[in-house]
């Protein structure tokens, strides 16, 4: 549901493919230089590198803080929050913080359940597709020939069927459950990471010490795992955050219109009883305002990390020191001098 | 031409896939989906929408191979067997009331999207670090941070529920009946203003992130640099020179995008009510209508396809490199 989405890298990557002027986001064609050392230093330095980085800090903090509200969430509201109580919708309140649903539940009580549903399903679908992806485009991008045209062209229809009504189709097939949610999540989520690391691989494939380590009698999953994968540190690390966007907006689409797991509590489901209960046409804002802002304020943490690893990867992204004037276009070029 | 043949080719085999999808997940399901429907549906069918039912799962049928190409021919042919939530008219009949509807919802907001998007993207690469470059993109990401349907949602209690200055649902006034006469042409419009709306607005940074990166990178090639040597003014040398260079990755995302502006059509067009495929699929499936259900997924794969293709030949047009090769 956010502009990061897979497609969006997937399309980064077709354009690659396309031989385009080299574009400004292209970490697949800004291969590592140095093969290193000791496996995870790249990573370590990657993260050594977004520590540093301000839209890096405050992703990280507003997910943090998340994942410690969902975790406290049984210390903070004991009891079962769908429980229904009397006195039906009340706006926010001292007593209600953010008031009451017509049911009478207390909406910061189920906006904070709701989020332990929601990030770990978008988190394990996210981890999940990616690791699909990984597998996929890591076994492309190494055999080659058959395998990867095989491996594509099943990989570019799944991302040329339009996600949300296979989602809906899937889910309304298969048993409810959050186990299918899931399914249907990694089903529909893993296309656009498979193309995207492939796109990446292929140009790792390419290096000496892949060379060397198959001429060394290497044998291939450990290449794969060994020498190409550390290298593909921070792409896999786009990959798996844009996935997780991806599948949280996804979830919460899927039981907004009713297809989830109607037992669960999580921010979709709250959003479908909002919008169900009619909530929205009689004015009671602070129903179905709380879940939509924890679904985006998590969508856009995720997407500044995304956006940090960017720039820290790819130094022609990151900010000019000053604001420039008209003539900056050739700025980048004048750098790029100097370096 | 090869390009275009091989695209075809393509389409065509991803269409199969989706067919086959559509025949296999009734038949992978455990147990009998025709009992199942029954069941779920407390013995509401009549005997004729059973067998339409049973028919079009091809469940009373032999084995799988041979009702398998019955199925190939009959989706081929157009015959996607009788509605059952509105039985007995054909499914094809629901669809083709239902289609005009996304497709302008989905045309209106794409084209919208893409020329603002975009030429916001232009801008912002041209004044790079400026007021739009470094307000914009976190703005506009974070609007896209939202879930489409929330976003409509909030756009029709503001703008609907609280300042009343937009119709809450359907299409068109209930009373009109649909025409070419002005007054029905701008009721049309005025409902399509929030869901258009919040659809642009989820989608926009997008396009405008994506403009600004290729422009950023466009913009330090030579002859940029050469134009400004030669002293054209800087509004050419940012359109003609510039953007016009920048716009290729554009137009292959237009293709990416279509997918997903389907898939946020449908979660509009429900909080709205509008009475496109996205809403009908809803209500095929909460009916438990599983022929209008294949139909209509059937139908949005197919407008993905065709418009992917339409995306790829204004491509050969636009860019000759894919021609020679």
């Amino acid at each position: 549901m956010s502009i990061q989405s897979p497609e969006s890298l997937a399309h980064a990557a077709a354009v690659r493919d396309a031989a385009e002027p080299p574009s400004t986001r292209s970490i697949a064609t800004r291969p590592p230089e140095r093969r290193p050392r000791a496996r995870g230093r790249q990573l370590l330095r990657l993260l050594r590198a977004l520590s540093r980085n301000g839209k890096a800090v405050a992703g990280l903090v507003i997910l943090l803080v998340f994942v410690a509200l969902a975790l406290a969430a049984p210390l903070l509201f004991p009891g079962d929050p769908s429980r229904i109580g009397s006195g039906g919708a009340t706006p926010p309140s001292a007593e209600h913080l953010l008031g009451t649903t017509a049911k009478g539940q207390d909406v910061l009580a189920l906006t904070i359940w709701g989020a332990r549903s929601s990030l770990l399903v978008g988190f394990v679908a996210g981890v999940l597709s990616t690791i699909v992806g990984i597998v996929v485009g890591l076994t492309s991008a190494f055999f080659g020939k058959r395998v990867d045209d095989a491996l594509s062209l099943v990989t570019n229809v799944f991302l040329l069927i339009p996600g949300l009504p296979l989602l809906v189709l899937l889910a309304a097939f298969l048993p409810a459950g959050l186990g299918t949610v899931i399914a249907v999540l990694v089903i529909t989520g893993w296309a656009g990471s498979a193309r995207v690391l492939r796109a990446q691989g292929m140009s790792i494939r390419g290096k000496d010490y892949v060379g060397a380590a198959i001429t060394s009698g290497e044998r291939p999953l450990r290449i794969m795992l060994r020498e190409m994968l550390p290298n593909m540190a921070s792409i896999v690390m786009t990959t798996l955050l844009a996935c997780v966007i991806g599948a949280i907006g996804a979830q919460a689409g899927l039981e907004f219109l009713g297809l989830g797991d109607a037992n669960t509590l999580s921010w979709g489901t709250n959003l479908f009883w909002a919008s169900s209960d009619g909530a929205l046409m009689i004015g009671q804002w602070w129903i179905f305002v709380p879940s939509g802002l924890a679904i985006a304020l998590v969508a856009f943490a995720l997407a500044l990390c995304n956006y940090a690893v960017d720039e820290v990867t790819n130094p022609r992204l990151r900010r000019p020191r000053t604001a420039r004037s008209a003539t900056a276009p050739t700025t980048v070029a004048r750098k790029e001098d100097a370096r | 031409m090869r390009f275009i043949l091989r695209r075809i080719g393509f389409y065509l085999l991803a269409f199969w896939v989706s067919i086959t999808l559509n025949f296999l997940l009734p038949r992978l399901m455990p147990g009998d989906p025709v009992t199942r429907m029954l069941s779920r549906s407390q013995q509401r069918l009549e005997p004729q929408q059973i067998e339409a039912l049973q028919q079009m799962l091809g469940v009373n049928g032999g084995p799988w191979w041979q009702e398998y190409p019955d199925y190939l021919r009959r989706v081929l042919t157009g015959d996607f067997g009788v509605s059952i939530s509105r039985f007995p008219t054909p499914v094809t009949e629901v669809i083709a009331q239902q289609l005009p509807w996304t497709l302008l919802l989905g045309g209106v907001s794409l084209v919208i999207a893409v020329v603002l998007g975009n030429l916001l993207g232009i801008l912002a690469a041209w004044r790079r670090g400026g007021l739009l470059d470094s307000v914009a993109p976190p703005l506009l990401v974070f609007i896209g941070s939202f879930p489409y349907f929330w976003l409509a949602m909030g756009a029709l209690y503001l703008f609907g529920v609280m300042l009343g200055w937009a119709p809450l649902r359907h299409a068109f006034s209930v009373g009109l009946t649909p025409s070419w006469d002005p007054t029905f042409i701008g009721d049309v419009a005025a409902h399509l203003v929030l869901p258009a709306l919040s659809i642009v607005l989820v989608s926009i940074g997008g396009w405008m992130l994506g403009m600004r990166n290729t422009m950023i990178a466009t913009n330090a090639e030579d002859y940029i640099l050469m134009a400004e040597a030669k002293g054209l003014s800087p509004s050419r040398i940012m359109l003609r020179y510039g953007a016009r260079n920048a716009l290729l990755p554009s137009v292959t995302s237009i293709g990416m995008s279509i997918g997903f502006i389907v898939g946020g059509a449908l979660l509009t067009e429900v909080v709205f009510a509008y009475p496109g495929v996205g809403y009908q699929l809803l209500a095929a499936v909460q009916g438990l209508d599983y022929p209008l259900m294949q139909g209509l997924f059937l139908t949005i794969t197919a407008a993905v396809l065709l418009a992917n293709l339409l995306v790829d030949l204004v491509y050969v047009r636009l860019d000759p490199r894919v021609r020679v090769a």
